[in-house]
C-alpha cells in the first residue's frame, strides 16, 4: 500500500523531465549571474551566440560534445549493471597514456595502422585502468564508487609523475611529450569534408565525432540486442533474479566496466590524438565528471547522451566565449551549471516526475 | 452497538488511476464495535478503498464519515486524527529498537524524551489489562516472534488513539495458533468497543471472526452480507463472478524412481547462521511433496539450494541417484537437467520488473540456441515466443512487450509459470505458486501442477498455505528453524496436527 509508482508518458520521461532540469539549472544559475551583477539574459543569448552563432562555434561545440559522448556512454553502460563509475577521468587520463606509448615508440608505422592501434590502445588503457576497481568490487565487494574516485586520484598523479619524470620533453619545463609523429594524427573534420568538396571553417572537430556516434550506436546494440546486454541489464535492475538464471554477476561486472572503461579511455582519442598531438596534463578537462550528468540526463540511453552531449558542448563552447566577453562570469559557472543539472536530473529528479505523474494522471482520468 | 452512528461510512467513492478504474461509486457501511471482512481478488480494489480511508490517496469523488462525521483525509497524520488506525501487511517497526521506543516514534510528545516515555509505559499497561495486550516494552522488536511484533503494530494504532482499526492481510505471517490468538484479540477489541476492518483472501478467516462481511469485485461493492448467513462458496462465487472449485481434483499418485534427493544438507545464512540444518528428502517422479511451515523456517533456502543458487555448508544433492559435483549446483547447469524453478518471490527472483514481458519471459533461457545466434538475441523470435506462452497460459493483457511490473500479479505468476512448466520439467520446485493470486487463476495454477505429475513430473511444494499443501500434496514434509520436523500424509493429519509441527512439537512422536 505504498504510493502508486510514478509512469509517465514515454516523451515525457526521455525529453519533458530532462529538459525542465536543464530550465532549472539555468535558472538556478541565472541568480548567480544577478548575484554578481551581470545580467543573465544578456549572458544566455552570448552563450547561445558562442555556441551555435558561427560554423567555427558549432565546431567547438561538437568537439566538446565527442568528449562526453564518450564519457556518458561509459557511465551509462556501468549503471546498467547497476555500477556508478565515478572513474571516467582517470580512465580518460590512462587512455592518453595508451596513445602516447603507441604513438610515440611505434613512429614509423603509416597512419592506417598507427591511428587505430592507437585508438586500440586508449580503450585498452582505459579498461585496465576499471578493471581493479570492477576486479575489487566484483570480488570483495569494495564500492566501485569508493575505488574508482581514488583511482581517478592515481591516475592523476601517476601521469604528473610520468611526464615530470620518464616521459617528458628533454631540455622542456612543461610536463609533456614530444609531439606524436603526423601518421597518428586523426584527421580534422574540416579537412575531410574540405576534401569532399563541402568546405566548413576550421575547428578542433575532427573524426573521433563519428567514431563516437559509431560507438554510440553499438553500445544501443549490445545493450538491448545481445545476450550481454540482457545479462548486464539483469544483473543491474535485479541482481537476484541474475541469480537464479544462473548469469555469473562477478563476471558481468568486470565486463561492463571494462566496456565503460574503454569508451572512457577514447576521450584521448579526440583530444590527444585528434587535437593535442602530444600527452599533457589534465588534457581530460573535468569530462570524466561531465558524463555523469550527460549519463543521468540521457537516461543512459545512447540518444539520450548524444543529445545531452551536445547540450553540454553548448554550455563549454558557449561558456568559453562567456567568459571571454563578460570576464565577470568565469568558465566555473559552466562547472556550476553542470553541478546543478546533476542536482536536478539526478538528486532531485523527483521533484519534477512526481508533479508531472499526478498532472498527466488527473488528466488521462478526466 | 447501540444507537451509536456507524463507525465508517462511505458513500460513491470512486477512484481512477489512469486507465485503471479502481473504486467504482463505493458505499460501505461499517458498524461501530463490529469486526467487518472485506474480500475480494487481487485488484478487486479492496486496498485502494483503505489507501483512500487511511490518506494515501485521495478519492475522486464520493464522501467520507467517520462516527457520522463527514470528514477529509488526504495524508495518514489526518486519519490517525480521525481515530483510525492501520497494520500493514509488511510491518512498519524498525527492529533494533525496543517497544517502547516503536510504540513512541512519531508520538514522542516533546523534544525530551522522558515525559512522554512514561506516559507511554503508563498506557501500554493499561490497555495491557484491557485488552490482554501484554507485550514486556522493553523488548527489542527485532527478537519478538511475529506474533507479537503485530501486537507492537497493534499496539501503535491503539497509543494513538484508534478506535477503527484496518487489517491487512493480518494472518500472512502466522502459524494457525498466532492467527487465533489474534482474532481472540480482535473480538475483546470488538466487545470495547472498537471498530476492526479486516482485509484478507482467506475465507476460513472471514467465517471464523467476522459479523459482517463486503465482497469487492472489479472496483464495486457487490455485496455486504451478515457472515451468519453466508458460507465460504457463496462468497467465493461473489468473488470471482462465477461458480469455483475450492477442492483440487485428483487421483492418487503413482510415484516412480527418485529424481531429486538432499543428503545431510546445511546450508548457512551470510552471518553463518544454519538455515538449512541437516536435512534429508527424497522426491520421486509423478508426486507432489509439499514443505510446510510458517514463513523463515528455511523452507525459501532450502528451494533455492535444491535450485543450485546457495552453496552447501554440508551434505550433498542427488540428481537421478547421482551426486552433483561442487561446479555442477549452478542454476543454469541445473536447468539444463531439466531442474525448474518458479521462485517463491516473483518479482524479487523470477522476473525483472523493469524489462518488457518478454525479455522476462526468458530469464535462466536467454542462452538458449532458439532465443538467437551468437551474440545477437533473435528479438522476433523472442516476442513470438512470448506471445505463444501467453496464449496457452491465458496470461492477460497479452502484450508481450508491456513492462513486466504492469501486469497483475497472478498474470506474472502464470508468465513465470508458462517459462518453467513449458520447458518440460523433470523436477520442478515451485515456491509459493499462488502468493498474491486470484482464486481464479489459483484453480488453473493447481490443476497444471496435478496434470504436472500426472505425466510423470516430480514436484517439490514449498507454501506457507496450509489448505493449499493439504489440497496438493502427496506426501507433507514439515520444517521448523531449519529442520524437518515431521513428515504426514495428507490424508492422516489436519492443520492442528500440522500446526505443532510446524511450531516444532511433535505430539504422535512424544505419545509413542
Amino acid at each position: 500500500m505504498s504510493a502508486a509508482p510514478i509512469e509517465l508518458p514515454r516523451w515525457v520521461d526521455l525529453v519533458l523531465v530532462p529538459m525542465l532540469a536543464v530550465v532549472a539549472a539555468f535558472f538556478v544559475a541565472g541568480l548567480v549571474v544577478l548575484a554578481i551583477g551581470e545580467n543573465p539574459l544578456q549572458a544566455t543569448a552570448l552563450l547561445l551566440r558562442g555556441a551555435l552563432g558561427s560554423g567555427e562555434g558549432i565546431g567547438f561545440t561538437l568537439y566538446y560534445a565527442t568528449n562526453f559522448i564518450f564519457t556518458g556512454l561509459a557511465v551509462a553502460v556501468a549503471y546498467h549493471a547497476g555500477l556508478f563509475n565515478i572513474g571516467g577521468e582517470g580512465q580518460a587520463t590512462l587512455g592518453g597514456l595508451g596513445a602516447a606509448l603507441v604513438c610515440l615508440n611505434l613512429e614509423g608505422l603509416p597512419g592506417w595502422l598507427l591511428a587505430p592501434l592507437g585508438i586500440l590502445a586508449s580503450a585498452a588503457f582505459g579498461a585496465a585502468w576499471a578493471l581493479i576497481p570492477a576486479y575489487l568490487q566484483a570480488k570483495r565487494g569494495s564500492h566501485i564508487v569508493i575505488t574508482t574516485i581514488m583511482f581517478n586520484m592515481l591516475a592523476s598523479a601517476l601521469i604528473v609523475y610520468l611526464l615530470v619524470n620518464v616521459m617528458g620533453r628533454a631540455g622542456s619545463m612543461a610536463p609533456e611529450t614530444r609531439p606524436f609523429p603526423a601518421a597518428s594524427h586523426i584527421p580534422f573534420m574540416h579537412v575531410v569534408l574540405q576534401g569532399l568538396g563541402f568546405p566548413v571553417p576550421a575547428s578542433p572537430l575532427n573524426l573521433s565525432f563519428v567514431l563516437a556516434l559509431a560507438m554510440a550506436v553499438l553500445m544501443w546494440v549490445v545493450i538491448w540486442r545481445t545476450r550481454l546486454g540482457y545479462a548486464i541489464r539483469t544483473v543491474g535492475a535485479n541482481p537476484t533474479a541474475a541469480v537464479y538464471a544462473g548469469i555469473p554477476i562477478a563476471r558481468i561486472t568486470v565486463i561492463a566496466m571494462l566496456i565503460s572503461g574503454a569508451l572512457a579511455g577514447l576521450v584521448a582519442v579526440n583530444e590527444i590524438m585528434g587535437v593535442q598531438e602530444r600527452l599533457l596534463l589534465e588534457f581530460t578537462a573535468g569530462a570524466g565528471f561531465i558524463g555523469i550528468a550527460v549519463a543521468l540526463m540521457g537516461r543512459s540511453h545512447p540518444l539520450g547522451i548524444v543529445l545531452a552531449s551536445i547540450l553540454f558542448g553548448v554550455l563549454y563552447q558557449g561558456g568559453t566565449e562567456l567568459a571571454f566577453e563578460r570576464p565577470a562570469i568565469t568558465r566555473d559557472m559552466i562547472v556550476t551549471i553542470s553541478g546543478l543539472v546533476i542536482l536536478f536530473a539526478g538528486a532531485l529528479d523527483g521533484i519534477f516526475r512526481r508533479p508531472l505523474a499526478q498532472f498527466f494522471a488527473r488528466r488521462k482520468g478526466a | 452497538m447501540t444507537g451509536r452512528p456507524p463507525a465508517i461510512a462511505l458513500a460513491g467513492i470512486d477512484k481512477r488511476f489512469g486507465e485503471v478504474h479502481a473504486n467504482k461509486a463505493v458505499d460501505l457501511v461499517v458498524a461501530a464495535g463490529s469486526i467487518h471482512g472485506i474480500v475480494g481478488e487481487n485488484g478487486a480494489g479492496k486496498s485502494t478503498l483503505m489507501s483512500i480511508l487511511y490518506g494515501f490517496y485521495e478519492a475522486d469523488a464520493g464522501e467520507i464519515r467517520v462516527a457520522g462525521r463527514p470528514v477529509n483525509i488526504r495524508a495518514p497524520r489526518e486519519a490517525i486524527a480521525a481515530g483510525i488506525g492501520m497494520v500493514h501487511q509488511h510491518f512498519m517497526l524498525v527492529e533494533p529498537l525496543t517497544v517502547l521506543d516503536n510504540v513512541m516514534l512519531g508520538a514522542e510528545g516533546g523534544a525530551l524524551l522522558a515525559g512522554g516515555a512514561r506516559r507511554l509505559r503508563a498506557e501500554l499497561d493499561r490497555l495491557g489489562r484491557d485488552y490482554g495486550l501484554v507485550i514486556d516494552p522493553d523488548a527489542i522488536v527485532g527478537d519478538l516472534p511475529v506474533g507479537l511484533q503485530q501486537r507492537v503494530e497493534i499496539l501503535k494504532a491503539l497509543v494513538r488513539g484508534a478506535d477503527i482499526l484496518i487489517l491487512d492481510e493480518p494472518t500472512a505471517v502466522l502459524t494457525p495458533e498466532e492467527a487465533d490468538a489474534l482474532f481472540r484479540l480482535l473480538k475483546i477489541l470488538a466487545s470495547e468497543g472498537k471498530t476492526v476492518i479486516l482485509i484478507t483472501h482467506k475465507l476460513r478467516e472471514i467465517m471464523a471472526v467476522t459479523d459482517m462481511v463486503s465482497v469487492m469485485r472489479r472496483g464495486e461493492m457487490v455485496a455486504t452480507v451478515p457472515t451468519s448467513g453466508t458460507s465460504p462458496s457463496q462468497l467465493a462465487e461473489l468473488m470471482v463472478g462465477r461458480r469455483v472449485l475450492l477442492r483440487v481434483d485428483k487421483a492418487p499418485a503413482s510415484p516412480g524412481a527418485v529424481r531429486l534427493a538432499a543428503e545431510g544438507m546445511t546450508v548457512r545464512d551470510g552471518q553463518g547462521t544454519p538455515r538449512v540444518d541437516n536435512v534429508s528428502l527424497s522426491l520421486r517422479g509423478g508426486e507432489i511433496v509439499g514443505i510446510a511451515g510458517i514463513a523463515g523456517n528455511g523452507q525459501s533456502e532450502l528451494l533455492e539450494a535444491l535450485a543450485g543458487m546457495r552453496p552447501l555448508a554440508a551434505g550433498r544433492i542427488l540428481v537421478d541417484g547421482t551426486p552433483l559435483a561442487a561446479d555442477e549446483l549452478d542454476p543454469h547447469k541445473l536447468r539444463g537437467r531439466g531442474l525448474l524453478h518458479v521462485p517463491e518471490d516473483r518479482l524479487r527472483m523470477g522476473l525483472v520488473p523493469p524489462f518488457e514481458a518478454c525479455e522476462s519471459a526468458i530469464l535462466g533461457f536467454q542462452q538458449e540456441d532458439r532465443y538467437g545466434s551468437g551474440v545477437i538475441m533473435d528479438r522476433a523470435g523472442v516476442v513470438a515466443d512470448t506471445a505463444k506462452k501467453m496464449e496457452d497460459y491465458d496470461v492477460r493483457p497479452r502484450a508481450p512487450l508491456l513492462k513486466t511490473a504492469k501486469f497483475s500479479g497472478g498474470n506474472q505468476q502464470k508468465l513465470v509459470l508458462a517459462r518453467e512448466i513449458e520447458r518440460q520439467p523433470r523436477v520442478l520446485l515451485v515456491g509459493q505458486p499462488t502468493r498474491g493470486v486470484d482464486i481464479g487463476a489459483i484453480e488453473f495454477i493447481h490443476r497444471r501442477l496435478v496434470a504436472l505429475r500426472d505425466e510423470g513430473v516430480a514436484v517439490l511444494l514449498v507454501s506457507v498455505e496450509l489448505e493449499e499443501i493439504m489440497a496438493l500434496s502427496d506426501r507433507i514434509v514439515v520444517m521448523c528453524g531449519g529442520r524437518i520436523t515431521g513428515e504426514r500424509r495428507p490424508q492422516d493429519t489436519d492443520e492442528r496436527d500440522l500446526g505443532l509441527l510446524m511450531a516444532g512439537v511433535d505430539e504422535r512422536a512424544e505419545a509413542a
